[in-house]
Formats: structure tokens, sequence, C-alpha cells
């Protein structure tokens, strides 16, 4: 029997210092008529067998490892130093529970608050929560947040039009019982947040946009406080290393995917929801929290704190139901963080700044293809002479994952693809793509 | 334990350092416009070794399952076998993308279709949702989908949860984000549901009960059947929280006993590292009656292949893409290895571990339901006059051992909560509570040792008021 | 437990007292007691109308947190902002420093629904 230790000695022992001659006397409380059913699930097999077979169903997949990979779209190939996932999976992290007894885990307390730290300091805000499930979830915590903020009386919150399309579908989910409406603007965003008004509880802006664009945010913030609202930017960590944070910009709360920081892709999760505030929303904040403390010696230690927000404490009155972090995801992403640091950081970012406008130049060159305008960071739209499912198919057979064929979301968009390149990309993968476009659509 | 205070990565950070060496750039430069460009990154600077040297030495600041027991109630902190990260740091798992397609990611559809088929036939569900982040999350999608199904039926009027008041803080926290209020229903005196209370509070104002079987006291719902038809004559629905599956997985399944939808824990009963906090899983699943509103995309099998498709009445998308994959891959390679057979003795493993302690640990702990346990019992920390559970924690670590779970369920007072698991042996419990007995005594005898635990931990007790009055979130240089 | 015999009371352990035409509020020695070293108070903004039983605020320990309810309706006209640099207030002084809201009652009939402090004294004391 595996994974458990005690013998069938063992468990006579036990039985007869509790009291009874079998462990069916342990469940006499569940229904007789129920209790044993049949499941009709195998029997266990040994770790070799198990082993075996799911690494047959891993091989069955198109993994970025085996190709030339230029697809993002909310999930990104980036580089994933050796140490990240060497120090990470350490059994006293991988198997530590939530730091609930603080002097017994202080390591991963101070981790949290490292990256607290260094996410704040990244997305130019106060604190940083010590994470929630995904982007998706934390842009929308963060717009219940704004809504709640208002007290429920501001039932609009104006969202971009190119936000990730399965991130709108999130936020509907979270607002089912609400009675709020999801409006999107497009255009500069300046001029669509001077729009907002005393209704409207919030205004999103995604900083890159679904299809990679910067855009520029000055004047944005000032708009969007004139109406009373709240300013909330969800962004990539990634191009932080970069350019200017949401926070100098003027953003109230700020959300992020941090999978790129030193996560794999694993088919969409687990992510990294990252969430920021400022001062004054800190205490509104849902998650988790680690703060400085010191004991009775005055040595410095690192506690969960603020907890009187908590579902443990506030029950139905708490700000979220939300109980975990993204714990070991969480753990990898202040691990990268800190083995690039403020130089390593920046150069990732460069390196996919000028291979992703590399890139835009050559493929803009192949005939038939155009990049749509504007500043982008690491994605950028490709307008294509044939529809872009059967381009990408194509390539996808030779090992080239071109992008993402906008129509997956769109359907009327038929000749448009989503193509991300990163530090992970060579000029050479670069060039492979732009003779396969150019060959599969002569 | 490592004593020694770690500088945090600012204090150690030098200018001009880098842990990564990266590639230099192949390809032409491209400017950047200054108006974008952040003029400062204030992030430390550490060499590679610096980085290693400071999260190993980190590392040994923590206890875990790998190198302490953790009797937590309610958190089935048993052994994460490696052989589940093995299965899942394949490269071929890590560098899947979830938007490639279904033509060209069959092998982790395949995977998550063999998840949910297992965990069905565990629940005996007609379908099950693998997407759910954490048992959190899992508990929004149920108390979501409903809600849902008394919409579309057309009936506005049942915004009221019911939900026994020794529920976990996530239950009603659940309903408030799903505009719900809540109703709370006493415990009787033998902790089970009062089943008075439950017929006084049940109208047509009720959308359903939120049910932890076992409960949080370690005790199985007795009345659970009775409980569930009086629900469904209200015309509520009943939502089963699956927190404490380890006790009952391969003995009964929930659908059987009235449930309509619940969520388990996967990185509970289903051994998926807790990784200091997560992430985890909170599959959810559902009986027929509300199967169509699970939340999507889910894995489908059509003839050979596998696809992913939408419940036609999705309350929808709980977050991007499919779900914490990298967690199911482990999941799927326990539940593989354990088999039916395994899950049952599973079960009886956890229930005989946590019978036996508690008979060794009464001796001197009054035990709140004195009734055979499941697979946790609460025990009270009240042994001697001016120690606190609290006290008893902390001295429990100086013995070695994670406390159990404290000061929940809220409804017993200086409540201990201790879940042994299946995965601990005879002898693990037998000193586990030869200690216990041994805190019992010093509390009478020596209680300063008591409330100034722990001893030999790198921190003593910390000024958490001090520390909720003027916060420090960040390092500030 | 410490009363304060010019106030009245709440059953939930709030405490009201004249002060000319307006009313002053906060918690009783027993409900500081209660909550332990208090951490944060949220107090609602000036100006805000409210109705007796209504929450006004928060106060929050490390471990728990409680709303605060109006002992009669009114408008708020001053809060204590002592108490966000020193919650402690409340802990050591809860008649006087850790006083919280002010406001002038709109229907000031409201006070002799409240508990005088011999009846608050009894009621807590069966707590």
């Amino acid at each position: 029997m595996p994974f458990i230790a005690n013998s069938d000695a063992d468990r006579a022992a036990m039985l007869a210092a509790i009291g009874v001659k079998s462990a069916e006397e342990l469940f006499l409380d569940v229904p007789a008529a129920k209790r044993y059913p049949e499941l009709g699930l195998p029997k266990g097999i040994s770790e070799l067998e198990v082993l075996r077979e799911v690494d047959a169903m891993a091989a069955k997949n198109v993994a970025a490892n085996a190709c030339a990979w230029f697809m993002g779209a909310g999930a990104y190939n980036h580089f994933i130093p050796a140490l990240v996932p060497a120090l990470a999976t350490r059994g006293e992290f991988l198997s530590a529970y939530t730091p609930y007894q603080p002097e017994v885990s202080q390591g991963t307390l101070q981790a949290i608050f490292e990256y607290q730290s260094m996410a704040a300091a990244l997305f130019g805000v106060d604190t940083v929560n010590a994470s929630h499930y995904d982007g998706a979830t934390a842009l929308a915590e963060a717009v219940l947040m704004a809504y709640n903020h208002a007290g429920g009386a501001k039932k609009r919150v104006m969202i971009p039009a190119a936000l990730h399309p399965e991130y709108k579908e999130v936020l509907k989910t979270y607002f089912t019982a609400f009675d709020v409406s999801f409006e999107e603007w497009s255009g500069e965003p300046k001029a669509a947040a001077a729009e907002a008004d005393a209704s409207v509880a919030c205004f999103v802006t995604a900083y890159p946009d679904f299809e990679g664009r910067v855009a520029d945010l000055s004047g944005v913030a000032d708009a969007v406080h004139a109406a009373g609202a709240l300013f909330i930017v969800h962004t990539d960590p990634i191009m932080l290393g970069l350019l200017k944070s949401p926070g100098e910009l003027g953003a109230d709360l700020v959300t992020a995917e941090g999978q790129a920081l030193g996560n794999a892709m694993n088919y969409g999760g687990p992510f990294l929801g990252m969430m920021g505030a400022t001062q004054k929303f800190v205490r509104k904040m849902p998650g988790r929290i680690v703060g400085q403390a010191a004991d009775h010696e005055g040595r410095r230690g690192f506690v969960l704190t603020l907890s009187a927000r908590e579902q443990h404490i506030r029950r139905e009155k708490a700000v979220s139901n939300i109980c975990s972090n993204q714990g070991l995801v969480m753990l990898m992403a202040t691990i990268y963080l800190e083995a690039l640091g403020k130089q390593g950081l920046k150069a990732v970012a460069k390196l996919c700044w000028d291979k992703a406008h590399y890139a835009a130049e050559v493929l803009g060159k192949v005939p038939g293809f155009a990049v749509a305008p504007g500043t982008f960071f690491k994605e950028f739209v490709l307008k294509t002479p044939l529809p872009a499912e059967e381009i990408a198919a194509k390539l996808a057979r030779r090992c080239v994952v071109a992008g993402l064929p906008l129509s997956r979301y769109y359907p009327a968009r038929t000749h448009e693809l989503l193509v991300c390149v990163t530090e992970m990309n060579t000029k050479a993968q670069i060039e492979l793509l732009a003779s396969s476009l150019a060959e599969v659509t002569r | 334990m490592n004593m020694v205070p770690e500088s945090l990565a600012y204090e150690l950070s030098r200018p001009g350092r880098v842990g990564v060496a990266l590639p230099a750039s192949d390809v032409p430069e491209t400017a950047v416009p200054t108006g974008l460009l952040r003029d400062e990154l204030a992030l430390p600077e550490l060499d590679e070794l610096t980085v290693v040297r400071h999260f190993t030495r980190l590392s040994q600041k923590n206890f875990s399952i790998d190198t302490q027991y953790y009797p937590l109630g309610s958190c089935t902190m048993k052994y994460n076998p490696k052989a589940n990260d093995r299965a899942a740091l394949n490269p071929n798992w890590s560098n899947c993308h979830p938007l490639v397609g279904d033509e060209f990611s069959q092998g982790a559809l395949e995977l998550m279709w063999r998840l949910q088929e297992g965990l069905k036939a565990t629940g005996g569900f007609a379908g099950v949702s693998l997407q759910p982040a954490a048992g959190a999350q899992g508990e929004l999608a149920g108390v979501l989908m409903i809600h849902n199904y008394h919409v579309a039926r057309g009936d506005k009027k049942r915004t009221k949860m019911l939900i026994p008041d020794s529920a976990h803080g996530t239950n009603p926290a659940t309903c408030t984000m799903v505009g719900m209020e809540v109703a709370t229903i006493p415990s009787d005196a033998q902790g089970g549901v009062d089943m008075d209370a439950l017929k006084a509070a049940l109208d047509d104002t009720v959308a359903g009960i939120m049910i932890t079987n076992p409960s949080t006291l370690g005790l199985f719902e007795r009345n659970i059947e009775e409980i569930a038809k009086l629900v469904h004559a209200a015309g509520g629905l009943v939502y089963g929280d699956g927190a404490n599956m380890n006790a009952i997985a391969g003995v009964v399944r929930p659908v059987d006993l009235g449930v309509d939808v619940m969520h388990y824990n996967l990185h509970k009963t289903f051994s998926t590292p807790h990784g200091g906090g997560g992430p985890g899983v909170g599959m959810v699943g559902a009986a027929p009656i509300l199967v169509d509103f699970l939340p999507g995309p889910i894995a489908v099998k059509k003839g050979e292949k596998y696809a992913s498709a939408m419940p036609p009445k999705s309350i929808g998308r709980l977050k991007a893409f499919y779900g914490n994959f990298a967690v199911l891959i482990r999941a799927y390679t326990y539940l593989r290895m354990l088999g039916g057979d395994g899950l049952r003795r599973m079960a009886e493993n956890a229930v005989i571990n946590a019978n036996y302690l508690k008979v060794l640990v009464e001796k001197a702990y009054k035990v709140k339901y004195p009734r055979r346990c499941m697979h946790e019992f609460v025990a009270m920390g009240d042994v001697a006059e001016g120690v606190r559970t609290l006290d008893i924690a902390k001295r429990l670590i100086d013995y070695g051992y994670h406390p159990p779970t404290i000061y929940f369920p809220l409804i017993v007072p200086e409540a201990l909560m201790i879940e042994p698991t299946e995965t601990e042996s005879k002898e693990t419990l037998d000193a586990f509570a030869e200690v216990m007995l041994k805190i019992a005594e010093e509390a009478k005898t020596r209680p300063e040792l008591l409330r100034e635990a722990p001893h030999n931990t790198p921190v003593g007790r910390l000024d958490e008021v001090a520390a909720a009055r003027c916060p420090i979130l960040c390092y500030r240089g | 437990m410490n009363i304060d015999k010019n106030a009245r009371y709440n059953v939930s352990h709030e405490w009201a007292r004249k002060d000319g035409d307006a009313v002053v509020t906060g918690i009783s020695d027993h409900a500081q007691h209660a909550l332990g070293d208090i951490v944060y108070v949220e107090l609602p903004a000036v100006g805000k109308a409210l109705k007796k039983g209504e929450t006004f605020g928060v106060v929050e320990s490390v471990k728990a947190a409680s709303d605060m309810y109006m002992p009669m309706s009114g408008t708020v006209t001053a809060v204590n902002d002592a108490l966000s640099a020193d919650p402690a207030l409340v802990n050591r002084e809860p008649y006087a420093g850790g006083w919280m809201i002010k406001y002038t009652p709109s229907n000031p009939a409201e006070w002799d629904q409240l508990l005088d402090p011999a009846a608050y004294e009894a009621q807590a004391a069966k707590e």
C-alpha cells in the first residue's frame, strides 16, 4: 500500500486500543445502504507504470521546447534560469503549509515580504499582496474593490475592448450577482477616460493591451479621478523592467499576470495573480499580506498581518473569500526577480523589445503581410493574406508556432495573427518564421 | 533549524551584480521612445551564489511535511509523493501552451479527461470541472451554480444560504460574493446540525445549504440524508464542502447522500503540495441537476479524440485557460497510484490514525465530542489555569512538531484540531501523544515554559499588534 | 468593567453621551477588553447620515473585527482623528480619548430607548 507506513500488526494494535475489531466499525455513522460503493476505478499501479503512462501523454502535445515559438496571448515563453526550480522545489518550501505559525515559517514569510517589496517597486505602488490566483482573477477582484469602494452606488465599469477576451469572461462571472454594466472603450485612453462620470466605479486599461499595444497613459489618471472613479491598470511585469510603472502614471490599483517571472506555461496554470494598491486601499485589498514584526528580544521577523480583512475572521463581511495564495508560483517569481535583479530584468525586457521590433520589420516585408500600427512591447498583430488559422496550422506541422489567430476569439478577424517574440527567440527562428510564412502563402 | 538571522535580498544587494547571464542580442537595436522609459527600478542586485545561499538558508527556517509531523486539522498534511513532482516537471508538460489548439494538445486534454472521470467516480458526480484554482474558488463555483439554477427557473426569491455555525469562514464569505445573505444554523450538543433549527429556517427564500461532511469538528453528519431531503423538499439545493474528503473517499459517495454540488481540495485529499500557501485546485463536481452549470471549459472525449467545451448553462469562466494544470498532473498521478482500492484504504487508515491518537490524547485533554471521530478530532487546550491553547501550540514547536490547527472551529473554545492523516506511522503518533501529555503536565507545574515558547526557533513570538498597527509591508531601504 | 455614568448604552456595547446638542459615541470598556489590543478603527466620513442600528464603522484587533452600530440616528459632524495614529486610545480610554464619532441626532427621542448605566452593567455581566 503506497505511502502508508503502518503494517497490519500496527493497525491491529491500534484498533485494539480504540476498542473496535475492524476499521468498518469506525464508519457506522455512514448510512449502511450507501457504504462501500463500487467506484468502478482501476486498481492502483506502481510509480514506474504511472510515470510511463503520464510521460506518454506528455509526448502527445506540441510544446515550446520542440518548436520555434511565437505564441503569447496571456501565457508566455520566457527563460527560466535553472536556479529557480532548483531552489523552489526544495522540500522545505514545497511541502510547507501556509505560514500561520510564524516562528516556524520564516523562510516562506521572508520570501513573501521580499516578493511584496519587489512587486511594489515594479508596479510603483505602496503595497502588493501575497498573490491572487492569476491575472484575470486579480483584475476581477480589483474591480470588485472599486465597486465596494463606492458602496455599490456606481454601477458602470469601463474596460478596454482590447483586454484579453478570457479576462472579460472572468470579470462577468465574478459580477454575476451584481448589477453592474461593463462598457468597452477603444481608441486613445485619455479620450475614453474623459467620458467617465460619477456613475463609473473604475476605468480599467491594459498596459500593454491584448494586441500588444502600449498606449500613452499620461493624463488618464487625472481624467478618471476628476470623475470620482478609480484608475486600474493591468500590466506585464517583464515590460515594467523597461517602461514607466503604472504607479508613476497615477494608477490606484495595479494588477498583472506574473507567470512570465520564472514560471513555466504549464498549459495555463498555475499562474500568478499580482495585485498592488496605493496606501489608501491597503486595508481593502483581498488576499494574504505579510508584514515586518519584532519578537520580545527585538529580532526582526515576518508575519501574516492585516488578517482582519480576511474570510477566517470577517466571514460574510470579508472583502473576498480568498484563502490560499499561489505560494509556490510566487516563490519562483521571487527567486527569478532576485536572480535577474535591476539590470537583468531590464536586459530581458530590452531583448524582448528589440527582437519583437526586428521581427515586425522582417515579417512586414513578407509579401501580403503587414504589421498593425501602434507602439508595442513584445506582441503585435500581423495582418495575413490568407486566413491566419490556415497559415498557423500549416506552420505548426513544421514545428513553427506562428502566433495566435485572432479568429480564435473574434470570428470575424480571420486574417490577423497575434505574434509574440521574447528573449527565447533567436534571429534564425525569426527568419525561419518569415521564410515559412512566405512559403505557405506563395 | 537555521537560527541565524537572514538579511533581506535588498540588504545583500551590491551595485552592478546580476545573478543570470543572458545572451547578447543577435538582432539590431530599436530605440525605445524616451517618454516611455522608466527612470528607476528599485530591485536588488545579487550574484547567483548569493541567491542560492539566501533561499537555501531561508528554506532551513521552515517546518515542512518533509521534515516535521504536521497534525493540522482540516488541512490534510499528508506526504506529497515525489512521483507527483517528477510527473509534472516533464518539460513536455511545462512547455505546453494553453492556446495551441485542441489538435496539438491531445495529451493535456486526455490527462484532464481521465482525471475528471476518476474524480467523478469517487463522488458519484455526473460531471466535474477542474478549473477552480482553490477550495474557495470551488465554493464560488458551487454557490454561483446554485444561484444560476434558481434564476434559470425564474425564481429570484431564493437569496439566502443556510450555513452551520461550525463552517469554515470561506463559506459565508463566498455567499457575499454571490450577493446572498447567510442564515447561520447552530450545532446541537452532539456536534451535528441542529435539526429543529434547520426546519425552522427552511422556507422559499432559501437557495440551499452549505454543509461540510465530515464536519469541521471531525464528525460524520449522521443526519445528512435527512438534511438533504428537507432542503430539497423546501426547493433548495445542497452544497458539499469537501475539505474533509480524506475521511470518506472510497467509503461513500457524496452524491449518494444527497449532495448536488461539491468541491474537493486536491491539495488536501489528493496530496498535491501545499507550497507554502498554494497553488491548490478546488475541483467542483455536480449531480445531474447542476451538471450543465459547471464552470468551464472542461475536457470532453469525442470518439478517440479529446477536446474542450463549455457546459451548456455554464456559470462561465473562473480564471483564464483551463485551471492549475501542473497541479492536476500531480493529482492524476496520485489517483492512479492509489486506484479505487487505495482510496478506501487511505480513508480507513486516516480514520484509524485519528481515533487511535484521540484515545491517547484524551488521557490529558478533554475532547469536545467524545464519540468516534473521522479523520480528525477537536481537543481543548484549557488544561491548566493561565495556560491557553496558543501556549500549548507554541510549546509543541520546542519538541519539533508543527502545532495543530488552533481556535477553529469557532464554536469550540480553546480548540486544538488534530488530523494525523494516513501517511503517519504508529510510532510518530505515539511519540506525539507522549509529548502532548508531557506538555499538559508542564502546563500545571511549569506554565512559564509554555507561555514563553517557542524557545529554539529563529524568532520568538512576534508582536503582531504592533505589526498590524503600523504595517511595514515592503522594504523601505 | 468601567461604566461611564453620564452615558447610555446599546446592547451591542456602544455608548452615547450628550454634548450640548450633539451626541458622542464610542465603545464600552467591556467591548475593548473583549477585543484585546486594537490595531485599527475604521470611521465614517464627516457629513454621513446614518440611522439607528446602522454600521458606522469597524474596530479591528489582530484576530477579530467588529462592526459598530449607531445608538441613535444622526449626521456625523466629527470623527476622532487621533485614532489613526494611536488606535490603542480606545483600549486605554474608551470613554474619553477613545471617543469615535460626534453627530447631530435626527431623532432625540431615541435616547430613551438606550440602556441606562445600571441596565447596561447588568446586561454586560451576563455575557
